[in-house]
């Protein structure tokens, strides 16, 4: 199997804060891992590393071939990666000046020089496929939490990525429109992409991944099957937050 | 003694077409400047917010020095000091569009600055996240939208130029309260003729805020 992410002892810090420590992790083509654990256990960050909107101080970060260097260096790789790599963020960040269809083909357009009818059939195309074809002309600010979101999902796969990152991209949603979000996700799973998620969804986590990964004060404590994270975690600290956020 | 005033309607008509001549000038100043000033903003607004010192530092000099000491005292300097550098005369219009250009050029380097900083952080990361560069998503993403929010305290910027450029009376140049001021050393109406004058402002700056809600409206309905 191809490795998209390959991770090996990367630290991180906030200042004098250890965000990340040693952390070692790959994922697989195909593979949806996803990554959980309290706030500020530094899951998000995690996974901002990877296209670079965080940068890491120490330890090896290689996505699709394109190996990243401690500090931000290595500007041409990090150029490669983020085309290669799509991400969706939790409060959206939809461009509020464009409409929807243009917010989708901005990077075709700038990044890919994509010539417009072929950007703009792309985007319809996305369109459909994420529910919303008939908001295509209206702004961003004119749609519900749950249709934002699933433009923003689009507009990621405009560029066609080779794996897509979620950073909680339901924790902002009112609960009658995660689902929807949720729906869209999965069907991305289940035609490939090669995704890592952060979520607080346990019930997605569960039913979609192929790998959970539970992370605790910027650690890998614990990573396996759904199945065998939810049902039978092994190290104490994935016990009591599993216990907490699954009781209710 | 009896002391009665009363108001010169034929005298303040009678002074219109000579004052009228000064509008020319005040617009030219007003305008010329701006448009200046506008490019000055921009170039030192993005230089003041850039991660570089050396960028950072001579832009921040530049707008507290300009928004620092009074435009009196800049266009004094540029006139009557500025030749002993440059080894010739100034011409008063010249001289009144660059003061005008420089001082607001460096309160504009303000609005440019505080325009950017007010787009949220998520916008430069979904940017960069779809593979856009610095500047592509800086142009094509942030200053779009920072530019919208820039329009009413451009709008203020400017309605204090085309008002601070009636100081340039002092260098000669034949805007309208200059215009004024000859044309009362003819005929001593002062309250009349600076009346007049005072509306003629009123004219140019109530027109000004007119157009801009017009713009600001049709800005911010797309949003």
């Amino acid at each position: 199997m191809t490795q998209i992410v390959q991770m090996r002892g990367m630290n991180k810090y906030f200042g004098t804060l250890h965000v990340l420590k040693e952390i070692d992790l790959t994922v697989e083509a195909g593979e949806v891992v996803v990554i959980i654990g309290a706030s500020g256990s530094g899951k998000s960050t995690l996974i901002r590393c990877v296209n670079g909107l965080e940068e890491f101080e120490s330890g090896k970060l290689v996505v699709d071939g394109n190996e990243l260097a401690p500090k931000g260096g290595n500007q041409k790789a990090l150029a490669e990666i983020r085309k290669e790599v799509g991400m969706v963020f939790q409060q959206f960040n939809l461009f509020p000046h464009l409409t929807v269809k243009k917010n989708i083909m901005l990077a075709p357009r700038k990044v890919k020089e994509a010539p417009e009818p072929i950007a703009s059939a792309t985007a319809d195309r996305l369109l459909s496929r994420v529910g919303i074809a008939s908001q295509a002309d209206k702004y961003p600010s004119h749609l519900s939490g749950g249709q934002q979101q699933r433009v923003a999902i689009a507009r990621a796969l405009a560029m066609e990525p080779r794996l897509m990152l979620f950073d909680e991209p339901t924790s902002a949603l009112d609960p009658e429109m995660i689902g929807e979000v949720l729906d869209v996700m999965r069907e991305l799973a289940k035609e490939g992409m090669t995704m890592m998620v952060v979520t607080h969804e346990m019930g997605f986590a569960r039913e979609v991944a192929d790998r959970v990964i539970y992370i605790h004060e910027g650690q890998i404590v614990e990573e396996g099957k759904p199945a065998d994270v939810f049902d039978n975690p092994q190290n104490e600290r994935t016990q009591s937050f599993l216990s907490r956020v699954l009781s209710h | 003694m009896e002391f009665q005033f009363q108001f010169d309607w034929q005298a303040a008509i009678n002074s219109i077409p000579y004052l009228l001549k000064g509008i020319p000038y005040t617009l030219l100043i007003s305008f010329g400047g701006l448009a200046i000033g506008f490019v000055l903003g921009i170039i030192f607004g993005l230089l003041s917010i850039n991660k570089k010192w050396f960028f950072r530092w001579p832009a921040t000099a530049y707008i507290e020095i300009f928004r620092g000491t009074p435009i009196l005292v800049q266009v004094l300097f540029i006139f009557y000091g500025l030749p002993d550098l440059v080894g010739g005369p100034i011409d008063p219009l010249t001289a009144g569009i660059a003061a005008i250009a420089l001082n607001s050029g460096a309160y504009i380097s303000e609005v440019v600055r505080g325009g950017v900083q007010s787009i949220d952080k998520g916008q430069t990361e979904a940017g960069l996240s779809l593979g856009l560069s610095r500047s592509q998503t800086f142009w094509s993403i942030i200053w779009p939208q920072a530019f919208r929010r820039m329009i009413p305290p451009l709008g203020n910027q400017a309605i204090v130029s085309i008002k601070d450029t009636s100081l340039f009376s002092v260098i000669g140049v034949g805007e309208l309260v200059r215009q004024g001021q000859v044309y009362i050393a003819n005929t001593f109406t002062a309250f009349e003729v600076y009346f007049v004058v005072a509306l003629m402002y009123l004219a140019i700056t109530l027109s000004l805020s007119l157009v801009l809600r017009f713009i600001e409206r049709r800005g911010l309905a797309s949003v």
